[in-house]
C-alpha cells in the first residue's frame, strides 16, 4: 500500500452562469464536507477543482502549485485529483481489478505492478474476492467501494467525493461509510454530501454552501451544535429562527420574538443573531385555544401547517410562519389526532425560554 | 392473443393493411427477381472470369474504402460529439450532405475536383497522380457516399456512451490519447462495427458516383454494380445471378449491423 500524500489546496471560484462565487479551503490531511440544498453550487465547486470547469475568475492552488488561474491550466489529468461520483462509474468493459488497475498502468506502471497495487487496494476496502468480476455483476455496494479503491489506487493528493453514498441502499451505508472513514484518514478530501452522518463521522470541518456562497462554516460538532444557517440548522435536526437582537430577544421576521438561554457570548443590540431550539421542545396548540399556561416564559409563534412526516413513535410536524423559515414540532400521534393536524391549518408552535439557545451570527 | 404474452395497448385493425403493403412492396421484386433465376446456368454465370473480376474489385475497393472511413470517420465523429466550436451544426450538415445527394451529383462534384480540369487536378498532374478513371477514383467516390454512415453512427454512439467515463478516467490520470484508446473506442465499439458494416455496405452497392467519376473500365473501375448494369441488356440471365450475389452480401451485412443489436 502507497502511504497517502498529504496536500492542502486553497480554491477561490466565481462561475458566473451558476450564480457561485464561493471559497474553500483544505489543509493537508483535513476532510472537509461540503453541505448546502441542491443546486447551491456544491458540484460546481467540485467541477472546478477537478479542472472540468473554467471559472470566471478564481484560481485552484494544490500544494502551493497553481493548477487553475488567470495564467494557468492544467489539464485534468495531470492534478492527481481523483473523482469519485455518486455512481461507482466502473468502466463497463474491464474487470474490477483491471478497473482499479487503471489509475496505476495511465501514469505508467507496469502491469503486473498495477495489479498487484489493484489488488491490495481491492483487499483494503473489503472485495478482494470480487477481484474477476464484471461491473454488471457487482451490487451497487461492491460496485462503489471498487470506486474507492479504484480512486486511491491512483494516488490522488487531493480526492473529491460528490455524495458518494446517496445511489446506494440505505442498508450498506453503514459499512462503507466505516470503510471510508478508515481510507480516509489523513487524506485531504472535499466531501460533497447533504447526509448529517457523513459530515459527522468523516468531516473534520464542514462547509455550508447555500445559493451560490459560503454561509457558514467550522469544526463539524460546532456547526451541528450551533447552527447559524437555517440549512444547517435543518440537517443537524434544529428548529433555528434569525434575526436581529433586540431587547433580550432574537427578532424574527413576521414580528416573531424569540427569548432564550445565551450559552457564553451574548449577542450585541441590533447586531444579527439566532435562536435555535428542538423540535421535540416545541408544543402545538390550535389557533383558537387559550393561552398556554403562564409560569416559565414561553415564546409563541403563529404558523401555519405544511407537513407531517412520521418519525419513530411521534409525528413530525412541519409549519412555517408567513414569511419565515420552516420550523418542526414533533407530538405524539395522539396530540396530533386530537389537534386534527392538516396541512394549511393554522397552529401556534410554544417553546419555553430555557430549551431555546441565542447566540450571536 | 396467445395465453401468458404480454399484452400491449392494441394497434388499431386498418394499421396492418399499409404495414404489409409496405413490407409487400420490398419483398416482392426479391421474389421476382429470384423467379427470373436461371439456375442451371446460375454458378456458370456467377464464377465467370469478368463476373469473378468484378467481384474481387468491389471487395478490395469495398475494404479499402471501409478503412478510409475509418481513419477519418472516426475523428470527424469524436470532433462532431465531444466539442463544441462556432459552425459545427452547418459543419455537421455538410458532412452528412452526401446521404441526401444524388450520388452522381457526388460523381460530378470529385471529378471537378479530382480530375484532371477540377480544382486539384492541374496540381496532381504535375506530380504524375492521375485519379479520374482509375481504382483510387472507385475508393474515392466508395468514401465519399459512406462516410456519413460511419460519422452518423459513431457519433450517436458517442453521445449515448456519454463523458462521464471519460471524466472518470481523466481523474485517475489517464492522458487524452489513453482515455480515447482504453476507455472511449471500448464504449463505442458496438456503434463503431455497425458504423463500419453500413459503409462497407454502402461502398458495395455505389454506382452513380463510381460511374461518373472512374467510368466503367473491366478490371480497373467496373464494380459489380456498374457489371450488373452492363450487363442487364445483353445478358440478361447474368445480370440477375450477380444481383443474387448481392443481394445475399446484403443480407449478410444487414444480419451483421441490424439496429439495437450494436447500437450501444
Amino acid at each position: 500500500m502507497n502511504a497517502p500524500t498529504v496536500s492542502d489546496l486553497q480554491l477561490t471560484a466565481r462561475v458566473d452562469d451558476r450564480g457561485v462565487d464561493v471559497a474553500l479551503d483544505a489543509a493537508a490531511g483535513e476532510t472537509v464536507a461540503v453541505l448546502g440544498p441542491n443546486g447551491a453550487g456544491k458540484s460546481t465547486l467540485l467541477s472546478v477543482a477537478a479542472g472540468l470547469l473554467r471559472p470566471d475568475a478564481g484560481r485552484v492552488v494544490l500544494d502551493g502549485t497553481e493548477l487553475t488561474g488567470p495564467d494557468a491550466w492544467v489539464p485534468p489529468h495531470a492534478r492527481r485529483i481523483a473523482l469519485l461520483a455518486q455512481d461507482a462509474l466502473l468502466f463497463p468493459h474491464l474487470s474490477a481489478l483491471e478497473n482499479v488497475a487503471f489509475g496505476p498502468r495511465s501514469r505508467g506502471v507496469s502491469r503486473h505492478v498495477a495489479r498487484e497495487r489493484a489488488r491490495a487496494w481491492l483487499d483494503e476496502v473489503g472485495v478482494g474476492e470480487l477481484a474477476g468480476r464484471r461491473p454488471d455483476q457487482l451490487s451497487g455496494g461492491q460496485a462503489q467501494r471498487v470506486a474507492v479503491a479504484r480512486a486511491l489506487a491512483a494516488d490522488p493528493r487531493l480526492l473529491l467525493l460528490d455524495e458518494p453514498m446517496a445511489a446506494l441502499d440505505v442498508a450498506v451505508r453503514p459499512a462503507l461509510r466505516q470503510t471510508l472513514r478508515r481510507v480516509l484518514t489523513d487524506r485531504t478530501v472535499v466531501l460533497v454530501t447533504h447526509d448529517v452522518l457523513d459530515a459527522l463521522l468523516l468531516a473534520d470541518r464542514v462547509v455550508v454552501v447555500d445559493d451560490g456562497r459560503v454561509v457558514e462554516e467550522g469544526p463539524t460538532q460546532t456547526v451541528l451544535a450551533r447552527p447559524r444557517s437555517a440549512f444547517a440548522a435543518r440537517i443537524a435536526g434544529l428548529n433555528a429562527v434569525r434575526g436581529t437582537w433586540r431587547d433580550g430577544a432574537v427578532a424574527g421576521p413576521d414580528g416573531i420574538e424569540v427569548r432564550g438561554l445565551s450559552d457564553g457570548e451574548q449577542p450585541t443590540a441590533g447586531a444579527p443573531a439566532v435562536a435555535v431550539f428542538r423540535p421535540s421542545a416545541v408544543s402545538v396548540y390550535g389557533d383558537g385555544d387559550h393561552e398556554p399556561p403562564a409560569g416559565s416564559p414561553r415564546n409563541v409563534i403563529a404558523v401555519t401547517v405544511t407537513d407531517l412526516e412520521p418519525l419513530g413513535d411521534r409525528v413530525r410536524v412541519h409549519a412555517a410562519p408567513p414569511s419565515g423559515p420552516s420550523l418542526a414540532a414533533d407530538v405524539t400521534p395522539l396530540a396530533a389526532a386530537e389537534l386534527d393536524l392538516v396541512p394549511g391549518l393554522h397552529v401556534v408552535f410554544s417553546v419555553k425560554a430555557t430549551e431555546v439557545s441565542v447566540y450571536p451570527v | 392473443m396467445a395465453p401468458g404474452r404480454q399484452r400491449h395497448v392494441g394497434l388499431p385493425g386498418w394499421i396492418f393493411v399499409p404495414a404489409v403493403l409496405g413490407a409487400a412492396l420490398v419483398m416482392l421484386p426479391l421474389a421476382g427477381m429470384v423467379s427470373r433465376v436461371d439456375w442451371n446456368s446460375f454458378l456458370s454465370l456467377v464464377t465467370s472470369d469478368s463476373a469473378l473480376t468484378a467481384l474481387w474489385l468491389s471487395l478490395r475497393t469495398s475494404v479499402a474504402s471501409t478503412l478510409l472511413c475509418l481513419a477519418f470517420g472516426v475523428p470527424m465523429a469524436l470532433v462532431l460529439a465531444r466539442t463544441s466550436f462556432r459552425g459545427q451544426g452547418v459543419i455537421r450538415s455538410l458532412v452528412l450532405l452526401p446521404l441526401v445527394l444524388p450520388p452522381v451529383v457526388g460523381g460530378i462534384a470529385l471529378l471537378y475536383t479530382f480530375g484532371r480540369r477540377g480544382l486539384l487536378g492541374e496540381q496532381l498532374d504535375a506530380i504524375g497522380v492521375q485519379i479520374a478513371f482509375s481504382t483510387i477514383a472507385v475508393v474515392l467516390a466508395q468514401t465519399f457516399v459512406s462516410l456519413p454512415f460511419l460519422v452518423v453512427s459513431l457519433e450517436g454512439s458517442l453521445r449515448t456512451a456519454g463523458e462521464r467515463y471519460e471524466v472518470v478516467a481523466a481523474s485517475l490520470g489517464a492522458r487524452p490519447t489513453t482515455v480515447f484508446r482504453r476507455v472511449t473506442l471500448p464504449l463505442v465499439l458496438p456503434g463503431l462495427v455497425s458504423g463500419a458494416v453500413l459503409s462497407f455496405a454502402r461502398a458495395l452497392g455505389e454506382f452513380g458516383a463510381t460511374i461518373t467519376f472512374a467510368g466503367s473500365l473491366e478490371g480497373t473501375t467496373r464494380t459489380l454494380p456498374l457489371y450488373i448494369y452492363n450487363l442487364r441488356v445483353t445478358d440478361p440471365d447474368a445480370a440477375v445471378a450477380m444481383s443474387l450475389v448481392l443481394v445475399l452480401v446484403a443480407v449478410l451485412v444487414i444480419t451483421f449491423a441490424r439496429p439495437g443489436r450494436g447500437a450501444l
